[in-house]
């Protein structure tokens, strides 16, 4: 067994670990802990990466060394190493940017518990990457539920208990549909590891009786997991939610938290439960069709919101829409645009939820899109950053977005079912035409002449300032990497489809 | 059909627990009845692991007497599922009470709609 094989578990370890301790430390001393394990978490993400795409094969990981039916399994491929990867570097640069904001928002007592939440969520977030059991992802999902809620109400105003009472309501919904929907595919199959419940249930499935009840636990499942991650039309709870955190934990729940539900319950479709067996059921098709609903009225929602926090989160309602009318579209190319879009989603919207704050700290402490007016005069660094989050959104060649859209409209086209194509392309161009009305209506706002009745003067500040280091480094790490994603789609999507090669 | 629910009386009684505990969760105002609601859901799922797991005839997984044989037992893994779900679940209806003291002390009221007023009339302060 090679070292590298324990990474994986290394990294959800390490994170359990941390929480504690976090707990232990003073808050300078637990930020820094933070972006210290944060960056080890990275490293050792893009080892198992490096090393899968050089070995062309993924690898299995027995807990205790128990045999495949009866223990647990962590299984890293391409594509769990991706997706971890991407989580850690975007928890880093959301820790390192919205430090600033976390101090702000909160007591300084209480700093290191809210680090401490962090890297317990984080433990959830790498261990949904990585497990090859269905119920461990049930734990997990569940140690997630508890932890993004703790994230939220550090902000102690009554806004936000009131959006996370109703954040847990809603994802406690979601998990108690999910965990019924696991319990019936156990009920059914026996098996609990992903690939014997495959291959139980491709036997099971040769007998038509047996459809509608494998049919009834995959949508049970999946609307648990629909509930969570904010398709439509279970969106509504976004802006409230998203809006009132502080910046990092709105960064993080928008970038990852509703990523790593959407990529388990994909990993489940794929793994455990088998593409053919789905597409015996009408799950891929309402999957499409939500989807393409939720790209459109998603739009539509945030082109009427009062700030530019509700405008981005409706936004993600909008992006998830995205990824399940690609997992909908039941095609390879799909599935891989889907994975794409996780990716060029997250980088993007994190830098928005990111910088957006920043904006509204040179407006009055505003975000009302009134105040905003002007805003990327006085503070340019955090101008120019919304700007690239912004293009890449509204999908400007260059940008990650641009390429997401590319490729989902490839995968429609190679999909070969006209009615399919034309809709997808169609609500591809409503939803980038909406998405260029709200966003670019936003760049000019806060491009255009200060509003002179502002009570507060225009006081403009340095791109580079000793306390904004943090900031600058992840703003610009999220910007090359979202063109980078943008140039060499490529060879990301090389990447992905060599993972979901492995993913079998 | 009702020959079907009465021979599978326990997975129809999981399931009308679990739909009451869903309903109450989702459409009841109170938040303590949500939680109770929540809790029924859960013992829901958990009615129809156990009743999944047992095979008539069979004693409980521990050994006994020195019989080692799988047969004489029934099936472990459903019983472990149950205890990490109860684990689960106690821990979520802590947060969700401690979440519910603090929404008291600030609103004085447990009516989730009421709240939902209340925190509308509140500055917003970003």
């Amino acid at each position: 067994m090679n070292f590298i094989w324990n990474f994986p578990l290394f990294t959800v370890v390490l994170s359990l670990f941390s929480g504690p301790l976090c707990m232990m430390l003073k808050a300078k001393a637990a930020r820094n802990y933070t972006i210290a394990y944060e960056s080890v978490l990275t490293a050792m993400n893009a080892c198992v990466l490096g090393y899968t795409l050089k070995t062309g094969s993924s690898f299995t990981y027995p807990m205790g060394e128990f045999p495949a039916p009866w223990g647990n399994e962590i299984r890293a491929g391409s594509l769990e190493a991706l997706i971890a990867l991407l989580f850690s570097v975007v928890l880093l640069c959301s820790v390192t940017a919205g430090y600033h904001f976390i101090r702000k928002d909160m007591d300084e007592s209480k700093i290191n518990l809210y680090f401490s939440v962090l890297n317990l969520m984080t433990a959830a977030l790498m261990a949904m990457a990585w497990t090859n059991d269905v119920f461990t992802g049930y734990v997990f999902l569940e140690i997630m539920t508890l932890t993004s809620c703790g994230i939220l109400i550090v902000r102690e105003i009554g806004r936000t208990t009131l959006a996370a009472v109703r954040y847990m309501i809603l994802n406690l919904m979601g998990s108690g549909l999910f965990l019924m929907g696991i319990v019936l595919l156990y009920d059914i199959s026996g098996h609990l590891l992903m690939i014997p419940m495959r291959e139980s249930l491709t036997e099971i499935v040769r007998d038509p009786a047996a459809v509608p009840a494998i049919s009834m636990a995959i949508g049970i499942m999946t609307i648990g997991i629909s509930i969570k991650s904010g398709l439509f039309p279970f969106y509504f709870w976004m802006p409230d939610t998203y809006g009132w955190a502080t910046p990092t934990s709105g960064a993080v729940l928008s970038a990852l938290v509703s990523k790593s539900y959407i990529f388990l319950l994909f990993k489940i479709y794929y793994r455990a439960i088998g593409i053919h067996v789905i597409e015996k059921t009408p799950i891929f098709q309402i999957l499409f069709v939500l989807g393409i609903c939720g790209m459109v009225v998603g739009s539509i929602s945030a082109m009427h919101a009062s700030t530019v926090n509700r405008m981005i989160a409706f936004s993600s309602a909008a992006q998830i829409g995205y990824i399940y009318m690609g997992i909908g579209l039941g095609t390879v190319a799909g599935f891989a645009a889907a994975m794409f879009q996780i990716l060029a989603h997250a980088l993007t919207k994190s830098l928005l939820f990111l910088t957006a704050p920043y904006l509204a700290e040179v407006s009055g402490d505003s975000l009302k899109f009134h105040a905003l007016q002007g805003s990327a005069r006085r503070d340019p660094l955090a101008g120019t950053l919304f700007s690239v989050g912004a293009l890449s959104m509204v999908g400007i060649p260059v940008f990650a977005g641009f390429s997401a859209k590319l490729m989902f409209g490839q995968a429609a086209v190679l999909g070969g079912i006209h009615w399919r194509i034309l809709t997808v392309l169609a609500a591809l161009g409503v939803s980038s035409l909406l998405n260029a009305l709200y966003f670019i209506r936003t760049l000019i706002r806060i491009y255009s002449d200060p509003d002179q009745s502002m009570k507060e003067p225009a006081r403009k500040r340095p791109i580079l300032d000793k306390s904004r280091i943090g900031f600058f480094l992840a703003g610009e790490v999220l910007t090359l990497l979202n063109v980078f994603l943008g140039l060499f789609s490529w060879m990301i999507s090389d990447v992905i489809y060599k993972g979901l090669g492995m993913f079998l | 059909m009702i020959q079907h629910l009465l021979s599978n009386y326990e997975e129809a009684a999981a399931v009308i627990l679990f739909g009451i505990g869903f309903t109450t969760l989702l459409f009841h105002r109170n938040l303590i009845k949500k939680l109770i609601g929540m809790n029924i859901m859960d013992t829901g799922v958990f009615l129809l692991l156990a009743s999944m797991g047992y095979i008539r005839g069979r004693k409980a997984p521990i050994v006994e007497n020195g019989v080692t044989d799988p047969a004489a037992y029934i099936n472990p893994v459903p019983a472990g599922l149950v205890l990490t779900g109860i684990v689960v679940s106690v821990s979520v209806t802590a947060v969700m009470l401690a979440l519910t003291v603090r929404l008291y002390k600030r609103y004085h009221t447990l009516d989730l709609d009421e709240i939902y007023v209340l925190s509308k009339h509140e500055k917003e302060d970003r």
